[in-house]
């Protein structure tokens, strides 16, 4: 019943992350193809979700949910208002002259593709095995995540919890000058 | 029949659960708005609806069964939701110009969204084909990121909406909902972290467990209640206030001011899209009752007392302890013990809205930052120390650190709030003085009127 297409076997989960992986990648185009500054912020909290949700479908269900309860549910909340509330009129065509940008641009996606192809081709024409983890079930659960983020690497978690507290004392200074 | 359940396939025992029990659950939607208008209207000193539903058959006519004739039967209004929904199916949907269609047509269905969603995480019962729906370790996390949708729902109807007022709601509400988020996932976190586990069912497990953590009556008599614990029930406090918030309920209902802001983020809608906002609320009334349940009065158990650990104590009366354990919702009874606590938890709601007027928007950002969330991080260090001395010694050990650690916790508290208000006086306190104060009334007036002369 399940198929195999190149070195990889097709089964309904695969067909599901499939499907929520284009739907992700659509969104993703709407995040740059929409004009209303709103409607690409709304792509992207859908985008968010879904990657969310590939998330889960990969057994990292820990890196799912922060993955909702940060970006998703806080950071576009912010984001949003900031669209709504700069009030954005209507689109005003910039005409572009030729901008080295643009050509760095295309070259940096086009090393991109190259990057991403180089990990997904190979399997798939049989050129390389498929490295699979042995206990993919529990690698991506509170537990396993606590532990690794608590011996392996303590030091840079303290040192980014350090950053954030850095963060916050500046924002409040900022915030409010007389103290 | 429980048997038969759990050998069918995962799939289909998840569709049982969710057509037999997710699904009904919000028929209670129509009940609890019903219960709100009658105990509103009871609160108030007025009636609330009582009509609706009456019926009276006829004295004379011959198409009524002589048994029946000149019969009155009450229904106390209870056809009243329905009556409502009606009306609201059958009002004009009226669509202003200038609103962001999409958007517009999508904010309803996204204010349905975490109620909907959160009815999976439910443990319903003692039977795993009862447990919810993805009973992954992170079950409590799954709560908390569902919940941050609900500010999308308000949000893009306020937006969309295209009207100031309508907007002026929206922000009011992402404001709220994201202040009260943190207190209530703090208060989440001291619960998992007595726990010891992210999933719901592990918590109602650890829930059963004797009182305290003694293993000695009379405490191995009587079941584990978070609220029962000193932490448990700060958190549940907490909680309880930050899950009013989160549903933007009275005294919270800042988003929708009547009196500030005409009907706030929903303003410009009617008919079926204002039902769904409508149907939200009281949905995430249930839900958010079911979860607090769950997490801090013991889920599916109705009264905190271990019938099990009875029966092994005392053996001869064991088939008497048996039956009461079955009552008490080791049985096919849990999901009604399950409803019954929501019900309980709705009608504080509402009992809530009778009592508080409305708070203010400085007042609801200072009590969210300033109270709710210090105090539900001093609860996180006090269960942290609780965990350590329990671990490290014994459970007695444990509560007297507990004790300790409040006490001195309240104290830098109280400290800290010496040195503050020693520095800078107090802008919180305000008086009103009558500048035209009402003539006072004779003595003569204030004397009841004389009953009337026969």
């Amino acid at each position: 019943m399940n198929q195999t297409i190149g070195g990889v076997t097709v089964t309904p989960e695969l067909l599901m992350f499939g499907g929520i992986a284009g739907v992700a990648a659509i969104c993703a185009v709407g995040v740059v193809a929409f004009n209303n500054a709103v409607r690409s912020a709304l792509c992207l909290v859908v985008n968010f979700f879904l990657l969310a949700v590939l998330y889960f479908t990969l057994n990292a269900e820990m890196l799912g949910i922060t993955q909702v309860v940060v970006y998703t549910g806080a950071i576009m909340v912010l984001f949003l208002f900031v669209v709504m509330l700069l009030n954005l009129g209507g689109v005003k065509l910039i005409n572009e002259k030729a901008d080295p940008k643009k050509f760095v641009g295309i070259l940096l996606g086009c090393g991109l593709f190259v990057i991403l192809g180089a990990q997904i081709l190979p399997p798939m024409l049989q050129a390389l095995p498929l490295k699979v983890s042995p206990d993919m079930a529990k690698f991506g659960g509170p537990e396993a995540i606590g532990r690794t983020l608590f011996t392996e690497y303590v030091y840079p978690f303290e040192a980014v919890s350090v950053l954030l507290l850095i963060g916050i004392v500046g924002s409040i200074l900022l915030a409010k000058r007389r103290l | 029949m429980a048997d038969f359940v759990q050998h069918l396939h995962p799939a289909l025992q998840a569709l049982i659960r969710v057509v037999f029990f997710v699904l009904p659950s919000f028929l209670i939607v129509p009940g609890l708005i019903w219960w709100e208008r009658r105990l509103l209207g009871w609160m108030q000193d007025r009636i609330g609806p009582n009509r609706v539903g009456n019926i009276t058959f006829s004295r004379t006519s011959r198409f009524v069964p002589s048994l029946l004739r000149g019969k009155k039967f009450r229904l106390f209004g209870l056809i009243q939701p329905f009556a409502d929904f009606g009306k609201l199916i059958f009002k004009e949907d009226i669509t202003p110009s200038a609103v962001d269609r999409a958007i517009y047509f999508i904010a309803p269905g996204l204010a349905l969204f975490p109620a909907l969603a959160l009815g999976g995480t439910i443990p319903w019962g003692p039977y795993p084909w009862l447990t919810p729906v993805a009973d992954v370790n992170v079950g409590i996390l799954y709560i908390m990121a569902v919940s941050s949708f609900g500010v999308y729902g308000i949000v893009l109807a306020g937006y969309a909406s295209d009207n100031k007022f309508s907007l002026m709601g929206g922000l009011r509400s992402s404001a709220q909902l994201i202040s009260y988020e943190l207190a209530m996932g703090m208060s989440l976190a001291c619960i998992v972290m007595a726990t010891g586990s992210l999933k719901p069912s592990a918590m109602l497990a650890n829930q059963n467990g004797p009182l305290w953590g003694l293993d000695y009556p009379p405490f191995n008599l009587i079941q584990n209640w978070n609220i029962l614990t000193p932490y448990g029930l700060v958190a549940a406090i907490i909680f309880s206030i930050c899950m009013i918030a989160e549903t933007n309920r009275p005294p919270f209902d800042l988003p929708e001011a009547e009196n500030e802001l005409v009907a706030g983020y929903h303003t410009e809608y009617s008919s079926v899209k204002f039902a769904a906002f409508f149907m939200a609320e009281y949905l995430s009334i249930i839900v958010y009752g079911i979860i607090w349940s769950t997490v801090f009065v013991g889920g599916w158990h109705l009264l905190p007392f271990r019938f099990d650990a009875m029966a092994h104590a005392y053996p001869a009366f064991g088939d008497v302890w048996n039956f009461l354990d079955t009552l008490n919702g080791s049985s096919l009874l849990a999901p009604v013990w399950v409803i019954a606590k929501a019900c309980c938890v709705a009608t504080s709601y509402i009992w809530v809205r009778g009592t508080l007027p409305r708070l203010r928007y400085d007042q609801l950002m200072s009590l969210g930052w300033k109270s709710l969330l210090p105090f539900a991080t001093a609860n996180l260090i006090v269960v942290a120390i609780w965990i350590v001395a329990t671990k490290v010694s014994s459970p007695i050990i444990g509560w007297v650190a507990v004790l300790l650690s409040a006490g001195l916790l309240y104290a830098l508290y109280k400290a800290i709030n010496r040195l503050n208000s020693a520095n800078r006086p107090n802008l919180e306190s305000r008086s009103i003085t009558m500048v035209d104060e009402p003539p006072q009334r004779r003595e003569a007036e204030l004397v009841d009127p004389a009953p009337a002369a026969t």
